[in-house]
């Protein structure tokens, strides 16, 4: 039973797993009972189960947990709570950018990553940014106008 | 009993209630707030260990607790729509408590109100209704009036409520609260449909955009759903389904898992299968390496000829309306014009493939499942009846899911769950992979072949309409005599009442639009009486409902969508013949006037130009055009239009919607910026069902089994402006606010494309390889 030392949220993890093929998700869903990163399809399709490695998003429901070894895991419980929510988080809040929420770790992950990479980014490099992400919802409107304001915090240079 | 019987939602409203402890008050049914030592709701080897909640008493929608906190009761419930946050206003302004101080249940079989299904938009009138949660709480505040003019020996009408405080006017130092009045304790009165409403213009809460409650928890990743509930002692489960529609079960090799990991263990009941296993990833390998040999089913209806098969089979046909004149005024018209659309079956296709936890206790008999489904009440009898447990031993939680659109696969996952906990006698969680749930889950939205005829006078206006259609039905919602509904019931060994064609069309006795297959220009014209939108009194609908080979059910404004598609974009056809202007052309035939009222909103908000369209018929390259489309959803649930302004590339067939304006009058609004957030994210919702959205199939196997296979609207395309335009009515009844613009998106879209190429659209989704067809066409 291979053992797996990695950091989710800044806090260390060390454990054993059955099958180092085992997705990332399963890891942190099951075993770690983090709720941000959902399983949507399993197929890398939809975005549900984006997390943050190293800084870069990756769909954790295709990522072999073995690849997270020695890593730094980020999923949207680790930006903030509610009573201290991240910039991002409160744009997303402020914006009243979700439906059923089931998708948002692709679009508040993939987005965050591109606005803080281009604070002066556009709406349509905002949509291009979110390429391949899923909302059945069907949120996009809210959702882009919610990464519009992040980028807003971002150039007012406030700490994200 | 362990706490994780409530979710997380609910153990906080009970706590922030103050009910550390309550008790059920079994038998009657009745729900006591008291503070006894046994554990909530604990299953006890009692042989009703669940209740059944009465719709009649104040007590089972809200209780009041003696540090004045306030938990409401509530059977309707939210699934990513707000209609949580909604209830949580309607109780906070009908009894005058600040908003904080209320907390709510909500469709918990054995805690709430049996309020049947959250769907067909009727939620909000339901709970705004006579007979619901807002009597119930006008009831309350009526009672809590009588008891402080009691108290404090003065005329009700000399007492003012604030902040849960009942004071006598002009007099604050003679006052008494809530809490000092029923603290704890039952009201024991009936719903009293005559108790005073308090008056909307005092309205301090309903009618303002009070921020969703679950917003922050979803967007910090806290918020628990059916996914995430955890059970101690819970194994993790997996279901084998049939390849192809209609295989049914020979054999399974259990030595094919035989040393796998996780302990898996093979459960079957009829035709379904399941694996069960220690862990989530067990289950899934497990499922995927058990050998099932299946039978191999007839091929369904080749999908290429679909719409020419529909038309000939036996069907039950059903007139919604018959005016005597159609034939005649079809016969004398100026001209008449006609046309076909076609409309696909359509999945929910949830973002999260579909979830359910069971808990079976052999010791008791009983079983609680843990579900999103809108029905949770039906489910519960569902279950009982496959699963063979009296209705009384099963209890249904709801916990909020992916978004579900209307009957996806969370009702079927459920019965999933729960026959794979009875076998295994240990809970368990089962989530659908990504294929089952899209093509062995669903209920999917019926295919449509629609026929339209009209007859235009010599000014071009309409005088007759005639509409002819053939659609599909196989299952539905399901209920404790039909399991079958569903794919799960069917799988179990359950069979549907067997499909008696009709040998006569069925003759209404009373109007009913019949999901928008009367169009909005009739005047719905039955038995001498008028029920319908428009002027025009010469009309004829017939349906033949026709068995489907595939599971159907509703999806999201269920055939109002597919009706409105035909009948909206008729409509732009007749008035392209007729050279009028398409809204003015509406105009002219409509008769009720607030529904006229949202087709000048949307035309004005949008800076509607007033000429025919289409602009040209003869372009190349890129081409822009403006389409509008309008509907009283169902007849009588909700006015709304919509403008959407498209491109469209004549060399590629691709269509890009750049901006979409919708008006839409619900009745009176009770929280504007929700009512926005579900006008935005229904039409984007409709313009990828419009542009994108077919279930597919070849032989007997169903391919549309992922998200590159189900083409559907996604981040990377673009992102139309929105205009959203609500209209508040005060003073009348709500209506429902869900399913009114996704009602319009396809006709409006299709209506942009004649505009900008003349090129007429008539059947979904609009490919690209359908635009250019129809671009050839021209």
């Amino acid at each position: 039973m291979p053992s797996l030392s990695l950091r989710v949220n800044g806090k260390p993890v060390d454990t054993t797993v059955d099958d180092p093929d085992m997705p990332l998700l399963n890891l942190l869903q099951h075993d770690l009972e983090l709720n941000g990163p959902k399983f949507g399809c399993g197929l890398a399709q939809c975005g549900a189960c984006t997390v943050l490695l190293d800084g870069v998003p990756i769909r954790s429901c295709t990522t072999p947990v073995s690849d997270a070894a020695g890593g730094e895991v980020l999923t949207i419980e680790g930006l903030g709570t509610m009573r201290n929510p991240h910039p991002l988080q409160q744009a997303f809040i402020d914006e009243q950018a979700a439906q059923c929420g089931y998708c948002l770790s692709g679009p508040m992950l993939y987005g965050k990553v591109h606005v803080e990479r281009n604070p002066n980014t556009t709406r349509d490099e905002i949509i291009a940014a979110l390429d391949g992400l899923l909302c059945r919802c069907h949120t996009h409107y809210r959702m882009v106008k919610a990464l519009e304001r992040y980028a807003a915090v971002v150039r007012s240079g406030a700490k994200v | 009993m362990t706490p994780k019987y409530f979710t997380p939602d609910a153990l906080d409203a009970l706590e922030r209630a103050g009910f550390s402890r309550r008790d059920f008050l079994r038998g009657a049914g009745a729900l006591l707030v008291g503070f006894s030592a046994t554990g909530p709701l604990a299953p006890t080897a009692n042989a009703q260990p669940f209740a059944t909640i009465p719709l009649t008493q104040v007590d089972s929608w809200i209780a009041i607790a003696a540090n004045e906190n306030v938990i409401g009761y509530a059977g309707k419930c939210d699934f990513g729509q707000g209609f949580r946050t909604v209830q949580h206003q309607l109780i906070a302004e009908e009894l005058s408590v600040p908003l904080e101080r209320v907390s709510m249940l909500i469709c918990d079989t054995a805690v709430t109100p049996d309020q049947g299904v959250s769907s067909g938009s009727q939620a909000h009138p339901t709970q705004f209704g006579n007979a619901a949660l807002r009597t119930a709480l006008a009831t309350a505040r009526d009672t809590l009036l009588r008891m402080a003019a009691t108290q404090m020996n003065v005329a009700m009408d000399q007492l003012t409520v604030r902040d849960g405080v009942i004071f006598v006017n002009n007099d604050n130092n003679r006052r008494v609260s809530y809490g000092a009045l029923v603290g704890g304790k039952k009201f024991a009165v009936a719903l009293n449909p005559n108790a005073p409403l308090k008056d909307e213009k005092t309205y301090s809460i309903l009618g303002t955009s009070v921020p969703r409650y679950d917003i922050p928890p979803k967007v910090t990743g806290e918020f628990q759903y059916v996914h995430h509930v955890r059970v101690p002692n819970m194994l993790h489960g997996r279901v084998v389904r049939p390849p192809m529609v209609g295989a049914k079960l020979v054999s399974v090799n259990q030595d094919s898992v035989k040393g796998m990991p996780g302990n898996v263990r093979v459960v079957t009941k009829q035709d379904f299968v399941g694996v069960v296993a220690d862990n989530d990833w067990a289950a899934q390998q497990a499922a995927l390496a058990l050998d099932v040999s299946w039978t191999t089913p007839a091929p369904l209806p080749a999908q290429g000829s679909l719409y020419d098969f529909m038309r000939r089979q036996p069907s039950r046909d059903a007139f919604i309306v018959r005016a005597a004149d159609v034939d005649e005024k079809l016969r004398s018209a100026t001209r008449t014009v006609s046309a076909t659309y076609l409309h696909p079956f359509q999945a929910h296709g949830s973002m999260g493939s579909a979830c359910a936890v069971a808990d079976f206790r052999a010791a008791t008999n009983s079983i609680t499942l843990w579900a999103a489904s809108q029905g949770v009440y039906p489910l519960r009898d569902t279950a009982a009846a496959v699963l063979g447990l009296p209705q009384a031993n099963v209890r249904v939680i709801f916990v909020e899911g992916s978004g579900c659109y209307g009957i996806n696969a969370v009702d079927t996952v459920a019965l999933d769950a729960g026959l794979l906990s009875q076998a295994v006698g240990r809970p368990v969680r089962v989530q659908l992979s990504r294929k089952d749930d899209l093509v062995a889950g669903e209920n999917y939205g019926p295919a449509y072949v629609i026929d339209l005829k009209a007859g235009l006078d010599a000014a071009g206006n309409l005088q007759a309409w005639d509409y002819e259609a053939w659609t599909f039905s196989k299952g539905g919602r399901p209920t404790g005599a039909s399991p079958a509904n569903i794919p799960t019931g069917e799988l179990a060994g359950f069979a549907l009442a067997p499909f008696v064609p009709t040998t006569t069309p069925t003759v209404p006795t009373a109007f009913s639009n019949n999901s928008n297959a009367a169009s909005a220009y009739g005047t719905g014209t039955v038995a001498g009486r008028s029920g319908g939108t428009g002027i025009l009194s010469s009309e004829r609908v017939l349906v033949h409902t026709l068995q489907s080979p595939l599971f159907t059910g509703p999806l999201r404004s269920p055939n109002r969508l597919q009706n409105t598609f035909a009948n909206e974009s008729f409509l732009d056809e007749c008035a392209a013949a007729a050279k009028a202007d398409p809204v003015q052309y509406r105009l002219r035939h409509l008769a009720d006037q607030r529904l006229a009222e949202c087709v000048r909103q949307a035309a004005s908000s949008y800076g509607w130009d007033t000429r025919p369209s289409p602009l040209s018929t003869r372009g190349t390259g890129i081409a822009a055009g403006r389409g509008m489309a309008c509907c009283l959803y169902e007849g009588n649930n909700g006015y709304c239009a919509m403008v959407a302004l498209v491109e469209v590339n004549q060399t590629t067939g691709e269509i890009k919607v750049l901006r979409i304006v919708t008006s839409q009058d619900s009745g009176p609004i009770s929280n504007p910026d929700g009512i926005k957030n579900q006008m935005e994210g229904g039409a984007l919702q409709g313009m990828g069902r419009a542009l994108y959205e077919e279930v597919r199939w070849s032989g007997a196997r169903l391919t549309s089994i992922d998200w590159r296979a189900y083409k559907s609207y996604k981040f990377g395309d673009w992102v139309p402006e929105m205009i959203s335009v609500p209209i508040n009515v005060p003073g009348v009844e709500q209506m429902g606010a869900g399913e009114c613009t996704i009602t319009c998106a396809a006709a409006a879209i299709g209506n942009a494309v004649f505009d900008a190429t003349g090129a007429r659209l008539r059947e979904v989704p609009f490919t690209p390889d359908r635009v250019l067809a129809a671009l050839r066409a021209r």
